[in-house]
């Protein structure tokens, strides 16, 4: 397996260095109207380079979907900039219609996603004759659907063109989704969850064409999803959301090998059958994008502070995870991970855990 | 003790062009206090195999063998009897909590119902109280038998539907897909809870997913299953760890150890579709979409047979001892074991 390095790829007349994909301190405030807003997105900053998989991993209601959603120009950030090439993505109806050619949905639900009364055919053209390609690039439109049908392993593709969803199997289904977002020629897919209604023996099949398209056509992948073994299986690099915050980032490798940040520490730890690590089983639900706790947002739950002396965690400490505000994890290609309790061991034993000098 | 003990199963849909047999000859056998896996993917018979247990497959399907819940054969039952049997005795968890759910009833009064429909003499009263304590018994609070299905997180309501099935407190719940739609710690805390009701109840649970490496760290023993039969069994943690099927193997590595260098970078997938019922191949059904198979396998259709102390695997490939075998006309190629 060869990883493309970034930059490599399609590329454009993109300034060197430039990502293809930049989020600048992202917020996205949702409701209101009498109802209390959710801060659904409190401030990300996230970069996908070309030919690079992302996976974005977290529980429901973390904010994932709505950062997806604000990256595929379907969503407008209540503040910060969503910067492509390097350049902000401008709000204008010509900007978002160029930018959404450019980015495609993998959705979650293949079998939700299709009409049953349409064919596969006429679910891959779709996008075509809304981004008018086959007048533009003045190729015949079935040929694009078959090309994109083969490239999403459905070959030959004139077998599947006249079939109807319920004739298909869901990872047949799943790929008819993939083929038609190919099909409009994008250079990001924003995957939400792609495999997680598909049987197991199918997941690896549907993760593998990801990984066969990033090497193939140098696609940049973002993929939304709480399951750490798919971000294993294909992630260049992941981030971890905890109530609309990255908490903690990094190669893929290193996130899982080491994880520095209690939450991605639990939520490895559950993952059936990893065999290493004694399952932390956090209480209660993921709490409300409405009320977000003040100090480090993890704190109520966090194993760590809950026991307290015996991980490290003394009274000063303690009180700074409660009411000190972190700052935003950096937009850095390296591990970062935004706690308190790992900043107080990294200092060393020199200067001991939560050493009262820096108020 | 054992609660659940199916024989020689058999169950026929009747299709328009010919019969359709979804369950092909499966036994199995769920004891008190045990955790029992049932794997597979979609179409294989798992959940027409779940549904049988409560004689609640669809009209018209033909069933044969036995399905004794404590000795008594439910297909073969009374309905009163039946009727009897059902929430009392054993009780299932479907998938789906948030389409199982009626949404214009508070969870409270859709636990109450089973007690007040099978249980004569309870007052409405009475089966409150007991919804309010099977509430915190699941980890929710009491007061929240007060609200609507759509005020609960999608954990919360698999919460309420596993309250429901103990509502009756019978001594088998068999549990299909229970946390497929959740996401990873909501799923860690539904089988937390699961085998916590194992342990303090004595319940028998039969637990059903597509998800080899749930079942194995939760089940005691896991049984795989592939177009209507049963194609190894053993227990939990070596099914998925050391599987010897080659179907099996294939389920068990779809999901990859995180941090093993093996998965990383090349998800495992099985390729092809699953047979359809109504046309299953020649020989061994999996053989189209296997691996390894020689070419006895298209023509000889394997048991289930002894494959090691405590395991059993259905193929021409797998010996007694569960180690390699050569087939009568064909060597074992390399990479089997």
């Amino acid at each position: 397996m060869t990883a493309t390095t970034p930059g490599a790829g399609a590329a454009g007349a993109t300034p060197e260095g430039s990502p293809l994909l930049a989020l600048e301190d992202v917020h996205v405030v949702l409701g209101g109207h009498g109802a209390p807003s959710a801060r659904a997105v409190d401030g990300v900053h996230l970069q996908v380079r070309r030919g690079e998989i992302v996976a974005l991993a977290g529980e429901s209601g973390c904010g994932k979907t709505t950062l997806a959603r604000t990256v595929l120009g379907l969503q407008r950030p209540t503040s910060g900039r969503v910067l492509v090439d390097g350049v902000e993505l401008g709000t204008s109806r010509a900007d978002l219609r160029a930018w959404r050619r450019r980015v495609q949905l993998v959705p979650q639900d293949p079998t939700g996603s299709l009409n049953p009364r349409r064919t596969v055919y006429e679910a891959v053209a779709e996008g075509l004759r809304i981004h008018r390609i086959p007048a533009e690039t003045g190729r015949r439109e079935d040929d694009l659907v078959a090309e994109a049908l083969e490239r999403a392993g459905l070959r030959p593709a004139e077998r599947f063109v006249a079939r109807y969803p319920a004739e298909l199997s869901g990872g047949q289904r799943q790929r008819v989704l993939i083929a038609g977002a190919l099909a409009v020629g994008p250079e990001l897919l924003v995957a939400d969850e792609p495999v997680s209604s598909l049987d197991a023996s199918v997941r690896g099949t549907i993760l593998a064409l990801l990984l066969r398209l990033r090497d193939e056509l140098g696609l940049s992948v973002l993929v939304v999803t709480h399951d750490l073994g798919l971000a294993w299986n294909i992630a260049d690099r992941l981030a971890v959301m905890y109530l609309g915050r990255v908490v903690e980032a990094g190669p893929t490798e290193e996130v899982l090998a080491d994880p520095q940040h209690p939450y991605t520490q639990a939520l490895l730890s559950v993952v059936p059958e990893t065999g290493r690590l004694e399952p932390v089983v956090l209480r209660g639900e993921p709490p409300d994008a409405t009320a977000i706790p003040a100090g480090c947002r993890f704190h109520p739950r966090c194993p760590a502070l809950a026991e307290g002396p015996a991980a490290g965690v003394d009274e000063h400490l303690a009180a700074r995870c409660r009411g000190e505000a972190l700052p935003l994890l950096p937009p850095s290609a390296g591990h970062t991970a935004a706690c308190l309790l790992q900043a107080a061991k990294a200092e060393g034993p020199g200067n001991p855990a939560g050493a009262p000098d820096d108020g | 003790m054992t609660l659940l003990q199916v024989e020689d199963l058999h169950v026929t849909y009747r299709g328009g062009e010919g019969d359709v047999p979804a369950v092909r000859g499966v036994d199995l056998t769920v004891g008190a206090g045990e955790v029992v896996g049932l794997a597979g993917e979609s179409g294989c018979g798992k959940s027409t195999l779940a549904s049988t247990v409560l004689r609640l497959q669809p009209a018209g399907a033909r069933v044969t063998g036995k399905v004794l819940l404590d000795d008594e054969d439910v297909l073969t039952m009374r309905w009163g009897r039946l009727r009897a049997v059902r929430w009392a005795a054993a009780s299932v968890v479907f998938q789906g909590a948030l389409h199982s759910l009626n949404p214009l009833q508070r969870v409270g009064d859709q636990i109450a119902e089973p007690m007040l429909l099978h249980e004569p003499g309870t007052t409405r009263g009475a089966a409150g109280r007991r919804a309010a304590d099977l509430l915190e018994r699941v980890g929710l609070p009491a007061s929240r038998v007060r609200a609507y299905p759509h005020q609960l997180s999608g954990g919360q309501r698999q919460r309420v539907m596993i309250a429901m099935a103990l509502a009756c407190s019978p001594r088998l719940v068999v549990a299909d897909e229970p946390t497929t739609a959740l996401d990873v710690m909501v799923q860690a805390q539904v089988l937390d809870l699961l085998t916590g009701l194992v342990a303090d109840l004595g319940l028998g649970l039969l637990l059903i997913s597509h998800d080899l490496s749930v079942l194995g760290s939760t089940c005691d023993r896991v049984a795989v299953m592939y177009a209507g039969r049963i194609v190894e069994t053993g227990p939990g943690r070596d099914l998925f760890t050391d599987a010897r099927h080659p179907y099996a193997k294939a389920l068990a590595a779809a999901f990859p150890t995180v941090g093993d260098p093996a998965g990383r970078r090349s998800p495992a997938g099985l390729p092809g579709d699953p047979p359809d019922p109504a046309a299953l191949p020649t020989g061994c059904s999996f053989h189209p979409r296997c691996t390894v198979a020689v070419a006895a396998c298209e023509r000889r259709d394997p048991l289930l047979r002894p494959a090691g102390p405590g395991r059993s695997a259905a193929c021409l490939l797998v010996g007694e001892d569960g180690g390699p075998l050569a087939a009568a006309d064909g060597d074992v190629p390399e990479g089997l074991r």
